[in-house]
């Protein structure tokens, strides 16, 4: 579904993608993985038009992400959702409106079915009762499942995850894992989630790829992961202060 | 060192056309997008309110007292010529002319710009602007054109309700305290007060109400470093935005005579 080919990407002349290929396949949940500062996040805005490769290519259905324009951009974006990190819920509004706030501006629906539509993605990310409630009043946990509301709320092919269960304790992110598969069985949409956490990915992955150096070194299943020979993997999966990744 | 210093203003110019250059692409693209529907007039109507209607309090303010102490100070000038009768037009005219539309615009600044850039600001930081990006939602079109356009309409009624308020204030005092009469206050305001002074105001607080929400919606949406960045953005906003109304100040008077 999604091709990404040769992908590299600069910042004040430091290499943070160097040749990266990947596939991402239809209605899967693909689980990138690495090391903070490895440019995960980089990634995963450059699949959704949010930075330009310095060369490459990402292609959505054979249509270059890369090259498109602004307004054809905001089009093919329509093709996705996306939870941030923090949320990056609307400070201005209120869950509600939150939720509802991409309904009002692409589709033509009364108040009245948005109101019905945000309950029912509410619902679906295990909150009730919360539409009236303010985004600062909102634990961790429930930014990231009215963060995710919000970004399944047009019922998006693709879903983008950025850290879902940074700053969660166990218990809530295993909670965000059962959620995350729910919610792809439930609407069969492609996943691409970037994480570190490894008992997380684990749970959910139906690929994992990991990010190392600006480049894909390994992917596969989970069992084919776990089952890995590479040092640079393994010690990452293990978690290990000692072998060639070296710790700064 | 002085190849230091060469090289660390060459980097600060290199840094200051860089951000010209974007300022000016943002306003080129918030002028087309502006027209292109569908226009965001609710969006349009709460900036209006944030940048005008609340900021009502403090121009009045700013006018009553401006208009007040140039009543008093002219006033004590014009005594030693015996032309007491001319402070009426000094604070119609200095109110109109200059006093009204600057005045008005570097208190709109202090109090909208930087909670502008700092709402932006955050918005950058927390990732609020990229989730709109990410929406197909143009961030330029949803946050900065209409506060823009907000600033272009809000700042000559600012104006007007501070040349007015400094005029009255100007009144009670020459009349009122100093005892200058009435009829002579408000005849010699009339025949030297031309509708000419008043646009030539009007013009200029259109230009400054350009300047304000363009600089301090380049500094918040172009924000970095946090929480640092977005203080750093707001300070950055007041300041920038003060200056470059007045030299503007100087430069509009110097066309429009």
């Amino acid at each position: 579904m999604i091709k990404i080919r040769n992908l590299t990407k600069s910042f004040n002349g430091r290499k943070i993608l160097d040749g990266l290929n990947l596939d991402i396949e239809q209605s899967k949940i693909t689980v990138i993985i690495g090391r903070s500062g490895e440019g995960k996040s980089v990634l995963i805005k450059h699949i959704i038009g949010l930075l330009k490769p310095d060369s490459g290519t990402i292609k959505l259905d054979g249509v270059d992400i890369a090259s498109l324009k602004e307004r054809e951009l905001n089009e093919i974006r329509k093709r996705f959702g996306m939870l941030f990190q923090s949320g990056a819920l609307f400070d201005s509004m209120n869950v509600a409106e939150n939720v509802g706030f991409v309904l009002k501006e692409h589709t033509g629906l009364q108040d009245a079915d948005i109101e019905k539509i945000v309950r029912e993605k509410l619902v679906r990310v295990g909150l009730k009762g919360v539409e009236l409630m303010a985004t600062d009043e909102l634990s961790g946990g429930m930014k990231k499942r009215v963060g995710l509301a919000r970004a399944i709320v047009m019922d998006p092919e693709i879903v983008l995850f950025d850290e879902p269960t940074t700053g969660l304790d166990p218990i809530m992110s295993d909670s965000i894992a059962d959620l995350v598969l729910d919610t792809q069985k439930a609407l069969n949409t492609t996943y691409v989630l970037i994480t570190h956490d490894i008992p997380f990915t684990y749970k959910i992955a139906d690929k994992i790829a990991m990010l190392h150096e600006g480049r894909i070194i390994a992917s596969g299943t989970v069992e084919e992961m776990k089952n890995s020979t590479d040092p640079v993997v393994r010690q990452f999966l293990e978690g290990r202060a000692e072998g060639p990744i070296k710790v700064y | 060192m002085f190849k230091d210093t060469l090289e660390r203003l060459g980097l600060y110019a290199q840094k200051s056309i860089n951000s010209i250059g974007l300022m000016m692409m943002m306003l080129a693209n918030a002028a087309m997008l502006c027209f292109t529907p569908p226009v965001k007039v609710r969006n349009m109507f709460k900036q209006m309110e944030f940048v005008g209607i609340q900021s009502l309090f403090v121009v009045v303010l700013t006018g009553a007292f401006t208009g007040m102490v140039l009543a008093l100070q002219g006033y004590n000038a014009l005594k030693r010529f015996g032309a007491e009768s001319m402070v009426g037009p000094t604070v119609a005219l200095s109110m109109a002319r200059e006093l009204g539309p600057v005045l008005t615009g570097l208190m709109v600044t202090g109090r909208a710009g930087s909670a502008m850039a700092t709402e932006l600001g955050t918005m950058r930081v927390t990732e609020q602007i990229d989730a709109l990006s990410t929406m197909g939602i143009n961030p330029v079109k949803y946050l900065v054109v209409p506060r823009i356009v907000a600033g272009i309409l809000m700042f000559p009624l600012l104006t007007v309700i501070t040349d007015f308020v400094g005029v009255i204030g100007g009144y009670l005092v020459g009349v009122k305290l100093l005892g200058i009469n009435s009829g002579v206050y408000i005849g010699r305001t009339v025949d030297f007060v031309t509708i000419d002074d008043i646009a030539m105001g009007l013009y200029k607080s259109l230009v400054f109400g350009l300047i304000m929400t363009l600089v301090a919606c380049y500094n918040g949406f172009y924000t970095t470093g946090g929480a640092e960045g977005v203080g750093r953005a707001a300070t950055t906003s007041v300041v920038t935005a003060s200056v470059m109304i007045l030299i503007s100040d100087y430069l509009l008077s110097s066309i429009l005579g």
